[in-house]
């Protein structure tokens, strides 16, 4: 995707107060309609020996794929995942095949004419692309699911009790202990604080340096926090549950991750408990 | 602009494969990380928020052996708020306070937030989609103060 350097700045403005108009209003049900005839197990083979490089194998994208922030990155763009049911509701096959056709400038991508394909070869991986759509998304772009948006216990401990016994699973994990604190520390006075209402910060800075690397997005919900809870008279300890967060992100690359969370997660809530 | 027109490029981009835009508050900030920072609390506090605690995610970072640029969170809320939401909806108490998300990129900074009305996904209860859309207003606007400050 190149950089519109041929618009004027009112007309990247224009470009981007448009599309802020978007949110609220309902997406438009357009399918892409234009098929292109084409012989999909060829252009699986040459699929395999021009994009994979850069799509992945099964069309899963470029490492990075899905990170929407502009952080340093070694290439100038990312290949963006074909094999992915919101690419391929959103691009028709004449939209895929003039990308082939053209390249596209300022990317790696180039015209595979200029290549030595032929316009039929074009057609054939166009084929193979939108058979994509009678596949199941490969693992890295399936969505986590989970109902819950907190991983919850129950302690038979006091407060006090299942801090300390969070701070100790914590260090299990291999993780550091950053602070512990009460939810309203920093918005009333020194010795005011609700102890019923504890919080354990730590983190796993190798942990957070891959995330941070595939995301930095992922800083929304760090460092790492069990919370320590009285309410109605039972101690709960409780997490946020990071599958399902990987929704928010939408960032497939992340989900691993998430999942990783989840059970380190859930190991330091149920040692917490036992 | 170069910057500008590159965000540009990766909204337009992921707007094909994602559906994610809305789920992400974003700015950047025409300023160097340290005034950036300054700024982004002063325009909370002016909007009637507290600054709980900046927490410094890249010291620990490079204390462990990790480069990375400057990378702060920024927790901040109201004390009543925080106060009888916890009381009322204990589980929402892990996504409490809230957070803005600040990064150095070369000369500029940009801060992120996840969008407050998300979180009607996760507790879907009317009084609380009536908070999150407050919030969700909030983060806006002080995303908008701090990045027309020259």
């Amino acid at each position: 995707m190149p950089a519109f350097t041929q618009l004027a700045d009112a007309e990247l403005e224009s470009i981007i107060a448009h599309i802020r108009s978007w949110p609220g209003q309902k997406p438009p049900k357009t399918a892409p309609q234009d098929r292109i005839a084409g012989y999909v197990a060829h252009g699986q083979t040459l699929y395999t020996r021009h994009c994979a490089a850069c799509h992945g194998a099964h069309g899963e994208g470029g490492h990075g794929t899905g990170v929407t922030l502009s952080r340093p990155r070694s290439a100038p763009i990312l290949a963006p995942a074909l094999n992915n049911p919101g690419f391929l509701a959103a691009a028709s096959d004449t939209l895929i095949k003039t990308t082939l056709l053209n390249g596209r400038e300022g990317t790696p991508m180039r015209s595979f004419l200029k290549q030595g394909l032929k316009e039929r070869d074009i057609n054939d991986i166009v084929a193979y692309v939108r058979s994509f759509e009678q596949l199941s998304p490969p693992p890295g772009a399936r969505v986590l699911e989970s109902e819950s948006p907190v991983l919850v216990r129950v302690s038979p401990y006091s407060v006090e009790e299942t801090v300390e016994k969070v701070k100790t699973a914590v260090g299990a994990a291999n993780m550091r202990l950053i602070r512990v604190q009460t939810l309203d520390q920093g918005f009333v006075a020194d010795g005011k604080e609700n102890h019923d209402q504890t919080i354990v910060y730590s983190c796993d800075f190798s942990f957070l340096n891959e995330a941070l690397k595939v995301d930095p997005r992922v800083g929304l919900f760090l460092p790492c926090r069990v919370t320590v809870i009285r309410h109605a008279g039972k101690v709960q300890v409780m997490t946020i549950n990071p599958k399902r967060l990987s929704r928010i992100f939408n960032n497939a690359e992340l989900n691993d991750l998430c999942e990783q969370m989840y059970k380190v997660y859930v190991e330091i809530l149920e040692e917490s408990v036992l | 602009m170069n910057r500008l027109r590159m965000l540009v490029v990766f909204v337009l981009l992921g707007l094909g494969v994602s559906a994610a835009a809305d789920e992400l508050l974003m700015a950047r900030i025409t300023q160097p990380f340290p005034e950036a920072m300054n700024n982004l609390q002063e325009t909370i506090r002016a909007k009637g928020y507290v600054v709980s605690r900046v927490q410094r995610v890249d010291v620990g970072l490079t204390s462990s052996g990790f480069q990375t640029a400057e990378y702060r969170l920024v927790f901040f809320g109201k004390q009543a708020e925080i106060r009888e939401l916890s009381a009322a909806y204990p589980e929402l108490i892990p996504y409490l306070p809230l957070t803005i998300v600040v990064f150095a990129e070369g000369d500029d900074t940009l801060v992120l937030a996840t969008d407050p009305l998300k979180l009607g996904e996760f507790f879907n209860k009317p009084e609380l989609l009536k908070r999150f859309g407050v919030w969700e207003k909030d983060v806006r606007a002080i995303f908008d103060d701090v990045s027309r400050i020259p």
